[in-house]
């Protein structure tokens, strides 16, 4: 083992492999090694949504997408797939568009998550939900919030120069009921407003 | 999914240490793993989180490219001189599973995703691959996906990724490190392992074993690059087959010309019975046409992915094309 490894470490990953965790029980020199890797129960994080807090203690197997559901109470992000094929799911982390189903909540400590409830401030609509309305972008509305979420990081990111383009960059969204053509119409709008 | 522990270091000393455990894998963008941890493909005992190490920079120049392993797929795609000097890699991200996807997945994950046999991701069926002897159902079944070259009587699984397919061209050089020893390099095409009888290593990657970086050369080559992507649907799809090429033509005449084929192969495949027919060749149609309809030669196909051996010279030759146009 290289020398540079410091002897917490050492001592650690010889006893099976468990080492610090940066959130509960913060191992140090001082501190015995645990005998294994036992998984954890359940873990302390802090999910920062649309601005509020949550301190959450969960399951580390738990996806961001059943912690924002099921314990953080919100239910705009949909799960359609629960294998990242689909972006039903799709929420943006640090201004970025991600999928809530392929991430796990315990690696969102400290990062801001947008979810579709906290889009817009304040209780007007986001330009890409009112061009939504205003084109039916949807029948069923399940995969809305996904694609709403979707076309605003879109419009952000510059990809939306044409419709073919806004097509390819829309293709993590699939649409069961195939709303395709008024989505794209709707991004388009909502782009030239942007 | 099975219960796990998740380390969450903050130094790459540590992540390798950690690493090095029993049972235990990293995970990065985690949009393989988790699939395969949710259908108990995978079921290791600890996780160790790779985001707390950095390892994400970018970095061009002279002597080449150099990715570090944690860089997302997107921000490799959309780096200026990744498109200038490279395009194959920018073009093979980019036609690579989703934005949101690409968002999230890394460069070190993407190289070691797990086949999309479909087989080998439901563990309901016998397959080699995830539980060594048990059999392989695809060479009798359900193979239209599956490789036309270097499968053997054990597996014929396809090796998933575009951007693999490009490096291969590139001839790329992965950096790895474990705990213990010195960092080493191999190169992408000495990486992967055909499957023969021990279909479940896939790589020469040792146990607790990193991939820490990608490393480019410059070329004319890789600056006159081009990928092409096969697939059932226009967007968003594996590909049934791909084809990366880099050429450097000078007065008509192929000088240094590199070729391979993704969707076909076992691993990334090169092509270098295509290569050979062109290097100090005049690259007219003619020429394309017969150096592509020698593509994959030695294939054996199971039965439905027979279609693949024509679509491979086609693909093939049509990426030839663009590149030498
Ligand atoms: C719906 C969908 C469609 C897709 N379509 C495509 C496609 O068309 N083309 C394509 O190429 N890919 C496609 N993919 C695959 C995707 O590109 C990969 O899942 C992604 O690149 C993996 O990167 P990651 O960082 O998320 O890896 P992870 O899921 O975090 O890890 C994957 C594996 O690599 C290991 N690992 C990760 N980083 C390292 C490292 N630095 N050193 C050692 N081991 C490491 C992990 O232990 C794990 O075994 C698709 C994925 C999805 C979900
Ligand atoms: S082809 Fe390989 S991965 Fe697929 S079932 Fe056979 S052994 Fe498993
Ligand atoms: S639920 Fe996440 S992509 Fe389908
Ligand atoms: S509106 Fe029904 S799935 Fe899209």
């Amino acid at each position: 083992m290289s020398p540079n490894v410091t002897r917490r470490v050492v001592l650690a990953a010889t006893a099976g492999g468990l080492v610090l965790h940066e959130r509960i029980g913060r191992a140090d020199d001082t501190t015995p090694a645990p005998p294994s890797a036992l998984p954890q129960k359940a873990i302390d994080v802090e999910l920062r949504v649309n601005g509020s807090r949550f301190p959450l203690n969960i399951d580390p197997r738990t996806s961001l997408l059943d912690a924002l559901r099921e314990q953080a109470g919100l239910t705009g992000t949909k799960k359609g797939c629960d294998r990242g094929a689909c972006g039903a799911c799709t929420v943006h982390i640090d201004g970025r568009r991600v999928l809530s189903c392929l991430t796990l909540a315990a690696r969102c400590q400290g990062k801001a998550i947008t979810t579709i409830e906290g889009l817009n401030a304040g209780e007007d609509l986001h330009p890409v939900q009112t061009a939504f309305l205003h084109h039916d972008g949807f029948q069923c509305g399940y995969c809305t919030p996904g694609q709403i979420m979707s076309g605003a990081a879109l419009i952000k990111e510059g990809h939306d120069g044409s419709d073919a383009e806004i097509r390819e960059w829309m293709s993590g969204n699939i649409c069961r009921c195939g709303a395709y053509p008024n989505i794209v119409a709707a991004i388009r709008d909502a782009s030239r407003e942007g | 999914m099975q219960a796990f522990h998740l380390a969450q270091p903050t130094m790459l000393l540590d992540a390798l240490a950690i690493g090095n455990a029993a049972d235990t894998k990293f995970i990065a963008g985690g949009t393989d793993l988790m699939q395969l941890l949710k259908d108990n493909v995978e079921t290791p005992a600890q996780l160790v989180d790779l985001e707390g190490v950095g390892l994400s920079q970018i970095r061009a120049d002279a002597s080449g490219l150099r990715l570090e392993a944690m860089a997302r797929m997107s921000d490799v795609a959309a780096h200026l001189d990744v498109r200038a000097q490279w395009p194959v890699i920018a073009q093979a991200l980019e036609a690579s599973a989703s934005p949101q996807v690409r968002n999230m997945g890394t460069i070190g994950g993407n190289l070691l995703q797990r086949t999309r046999c479909g087989y080998f991701r439901d563990t309901g069926f016998n397959c080699n691959k995830r539980e060594p002897g048990s059999g392989c159902p695809a060479i009798a079944g359900e193979n239209r996906m599956l490789a036309i070259l270097g499968g053997s009587d054990h597996c014929i699984a396809t090796h998933a990724s575009d951007l693999a397919v490009a490096l291969t061209a590139l001839d790329a050089v992965l950096e790895l490190r474990r705990a213990g020893d010195a960092p080493r390099q191999v190169p992408i095409t000495e990486f992967y392992r055909l499957p023969g009888t021990t279909p479940q290593i896939e790589t020469v990657l040792r146990p607790g074993e990193m991939i820490t970086a990608v490393i480019v050369p410059p070329s004319a080559a890789a600056r006159n690059s081009h990928y092409l992507k096969l697939r059932d649907r226009a967007s968003f799809e594996f590909a049934l087959v791909s084809a990366a090429v880099a050429l450097d033509v000078r007065d008509g005449t192929g000088r240094d010309i590199r070729v391979a084929a993704g969707g076909v192969g076992t691993r990334p495949w090169r092509l270098p019975e295509v290569e050979a027919a062109l290097r100090g060749k005049k690259l007219n149609d003619d020429a394309l046409r017969e150096a592509s309809s020698r593509a994959g030669e030695g294939a054996r196909p199971a039965g439905q992915n027979a279609f693949k051996q024509i679509l491979l010279r086609r693909a093939v030759l049509r990426t030839l094309q663009t590149a030498s146009a």
